[in-house]
């Protein structure tokens, strides 16, 4: 039960993590790195039942922190979008050397 | 340890040393003072020279006051120490430890003072020559626009050498050792100016320091094998280690750093050079204290030299070499303090030969007479030096105030410098009953006692028995009595007699030096007369016999018995050993009065050097050769690797190879930080994955 769960939290993981390396949308690679965040959750969740409360308990931090997280991040797209017109990373390059 | 001194105005000693450098502090301070207020001044160019005339004067008062006054200061209390222990019977030395130094670990160095008869003798030396010589050095130095800087550093020399006779340890003493060193340099480049005083300071400060370096490891080596520097201590412990290995190289080490010091072969190279100091100073300095450290650390040091007969045969062997050597060399210059220097290396020989064949009395006997005596002579040729210079300067001609060429007939118009320096060439040509006579006479009986029978004569030097190294040593020494007698008739004859060579309009303005120049020489020719009154032999009882030997007998009789034994020369020998002496003094002074009776008409009838004449005036080329062998060799190693090693290597591979690597990491450090999240984060996956397969893979 635990090995199959871990599967699929770890190919949610990899494919948040081809999401955020590959995609140029600055809203799909949010969302992929929130895939990411709850691949980790599932596993943490999965662990619990044989390590105890704790897995629980991140969870819960986790899902607090990702919420804080999703409304500094979204209020960021929105300036971006604002700024430059566009939500692709590509063209967010202002600091390059 | 208690002696008849507590409590007594010996535990004062301390201010012998204080009150020399308290006189270099103010002295120091008024020779800044000037530079430290002198900004800011208003006024025309004329009121502010003229304000700077004034107070250069006011300073100048100042310091005539307060340099001689320390001194005198200062002998005052020599003198009252001296009677206290005229009046009590002091067997063990007078020793009083001020402050703890060095703890390290097993080596306790402290700042001590030793008192004893040596001590107190050089002290009064020291103090008493020095004084005199500071109150000459007032009108010598009177002009120079140095004069507070010059008795600073002449304050600070006596502080130092009165540190290095009383220091109780052989690391104080190596204070006051290294310090006279620095003083010397000093006053040698006191005119710094001239490229050729600054660089005579640097050879003397250099070639001592080979020296200095066996001074050192001879420290070491009395340290690593009795644990204790103090001269108590370590001479105690020393004492039962007589005929070892280890004794010997503290010996020959101990005779490397006095070798360098006192101007011994081959380190001798720097004292002529030294001249380029103001005159004052090669007497004080280059002539009666400062040279003559060695032959004292060897009497303080005798219980080691005693428990190694051969370092011994050595010291007087060397000392006979540099005798002859430098005197050779001294008949043919023709600077006068040349003259007087060399003459300066060979009367050390004599102090060598002395102390190295245990006759540590008579070598500390020749340091005293010929303090006296050659002070008189460094002093009288400054005043002439002086008178010259002036007459020069009066006429604004230039000609070297130094060169013999030059004097002639000065009799008439210095008569009391040149009687006085007349009396000091008969003492230290050896004619009795004056100073160097005495000393002189006992040095070669001595050593001719020595071979005839002692513990020294059975020893032996890398084969060669020590009995015939002996008399080759007293053989050497009698040569060396003919050759002294012969220069220095040469110089004061060059100098004194004869038609006057300076020129016709500087004969106007040659005068007899001034009253505070003129006394000090007088006194200290009185003592070159009188000063073989110390010490007597018993072949001429005019007098207390042996005074300065029963004065010295408990620091230095049980070191002298024990390399000398107790065999005497019989009265018959005794007066023939007295009589070649003479005779060689007053054969030498004939051979000059032949020679050199008519001296020059003028410079340009002076003689060609030519052939052995030539070599000699060239001082047998030691320089030249010391130059081609050490000097150039090292400054060529020193160029290249300085400049082709330092500049261009070093400081090429750091300055040009720093560039490029700072280079080279802005250029990666530009590419990865673009701007692009996309590779951020390409790069922030490649490295978690990185992390997790080294945490992993292992």
């Amino acid at each position: 039960m635990i090995a199959e769960a871990l599967a699929v939290s770890a190919v949610l993981f990899c494919i948040g993590v081809v999401g955020v390396l590959t995609r140029r949308n600055a809203i799909i690679v949010f969302m992929c790195a929130e895939l990411m965040l709850n691949a980790v959750n599932l596993s943490f969740v999965a662990l619990a039942k044989m390590h105890g409360v704790t897995g629980h308990v991140f969870v819960v931090m986790v899902m607090t922190i990702a919420a804080a997280e999703a409304a500094v991040g979204l209020a960021i797209v929105i300036s971006v979008f604002r700024h430059f017109g566009s939500v692709d990373l590509g063209s967010v390059r202002m600091l390059r050397g | 340890m208690k002696t008849a001194l507590d409590g007594s105005i010996a535990e004062y000693a301390w201010l012998l040393p204080l009150l020399p450098l308290l006189g270099a502090l103010i002295n120091g301070f008024l020779a800044i003072a000037p530079r430290l207020s002198g900004r800011g001044t208003t006024g025309t160019v004329a009121e502010r020279e003229l304000a700077a005339g004034a107070r250069h004067a006011g300073t100048n008062a100042i310091v005539s006051i307060v340099a001689p006054g320390v001194m005198l200061l200062a002998f005052g209390l020599a003198v009252a120490i001296f009677a206290t222990m005229r009046g009590v019977a002091l067997e063990e030395p007078f020793v009083r430890v001020f402050a703890r130094w060095m703890p390290v670990g097993e080596l306790v160095v402290d700042w001590g003072l030793q008192l004893d008869q040596l001590s107190i003798l050089m002290t009064l030396v020291i103090t008493g020559v020095g004084a005199l010589i500071h109150l000459f050095s007032i009108g010598y130095m009177k002009a120079d626009p140095g004069y507070a800087r010059y008795f600073a550093y002449l304050n600070l020399f006596v502080a130092f050498m009165l540190t290095l006779v009383l220091g109780s340890s052989y690391a104080v003493l190596f204070v006051g050792w290294e310090g006279v060193g620095l003083c010397s340099y000093l006053l040698i480049g006191f005119w710094f100016s001239e490229k050729a005083n600054a660089d005579a300071g640097k050879k003397a400060f250099i070639v001592n320091r080979i020296g200095d370096f066996g001074f050192l490891v001879a420290m070491f080596l009395i340290w690593a094998t009795v644990g204790t520097l103090d001269f108590v201590g370590a001479h105690q412990a020393l004492a039962g280690l007589g005929g070892s290995a280890v004794l010997l190289s503290i010996a020959l080490f101990l005779f490397l750093g006095c070798a360098g010091k006192s101007a011994q072969l081959p380190l001798y190279v720097w004292l002529p050079d030294a001249m380029a100091g103001p005159t004052p100073v090669s007497a004080l300095i280059h002539a009666a204290t400062m040279v003559t450290a060695g032959v004292y650390l060897i009497a303080r040091a005798s219980p080691i030299f005693a428990g190694a007969p051969e370092a011994s045969l050595l010291v007087a062997l060397v000392g006979a070499l540099t005798a002859l050597f430098a005197a050779t060399v001294a008949l043919r210059q023709w600077d006068i303090k040349k003259v007087l220097a060399y003459s300066t290396v060979s009367q050390l020989g004599y102090m060598f030969v002395a102390v190295g064949t245990g006759a540590y009395t008579a070598g500390v006997f020749h340091l005293v007479t010929h303090a006296f005596f050659k002070a008189v002579l460094f002093l009288g040729a400054g005043s002439v030096i002086h008178a010259l210079h002036h007459a020069y300067h009066h006429t604004h001609r230039h000609e070297d105030a130094q060169d013999l060429r030059n004097m002639g007939g000065l009799s008439r118009y210095m008569p009391a410098t040149f009687a006085a320096m007349t009396m000091a060439t008969l003492a230290i040509a050896g004619i009795p009953p004056l100073s160097g006579f005495f000393s002189k006479d006992e040095i070669l009986s001595a050593t001719f006692a020595r071979a005839v029978s002692s513990p020294l004569a059975n020893a032996t030097l890398l084969g060669i028995p020590g009995r015939s190294l002996l008399y080759a040593i007293y053989a050497l020494g009698i040569v060396t009595a003919l050759l002294t007698a012969i220069y220095m008739t040469r110089m004061l004859l060059m100098a004194f007699t004869g038609a006057n060579r300076t020129g016709a309009a500087e004969q106007e303005a040659l005068h007899e030096a001034p009253a505070i120049m003129t006394g000090p020489v007088v006194i200290l020719a009185l003592l070159a007369l009188a000063g073989g009154w110390l010490n007597l032999p018993t072949l001429i009882p005019i007098g207390p016999v042996g005074a300065l030997e029963h004065w010295l007998e408990p620091v230095v009789g049980a070191s002298a018995a024990r390399l000398s034994g107790t065999a005497k020369l019989s009265h018959g020998t005794e007066q023939v050993l007295v009589g070649i002496a003479i005779a060689a003094a007053v054969l030498g002074i004939a051979v000059a009065w032949v020679l050199y009776r008519r001296p020059l008409q003028d410079k340009a009838h002076s003689p060609a050097d030519r052939g052995f004449a030539g070599v000699l005036a060239n001082a047998y080329n030691v320089d030249a050769a010391v130059d081609a062998a050490v000097v150039r060799p090292l400054d060529g190693l020193a160029g290249a690797v300085l400049t082709r090693g330092i500049d261009v290597g070093v400081d090429g591979t750091f300055s040009a190879g720093g560039g490029i690597l700072s280079r080279t990491a802005s250029l990666i450090g530009q590419r990865l930080q673009d701007g692009d999240v996309g590779k951020y984060a390409w790069l922030l996956a490649a490295g978690a994955l990185a992390m997790l397969a080294a945490l992993t893979l292992r």
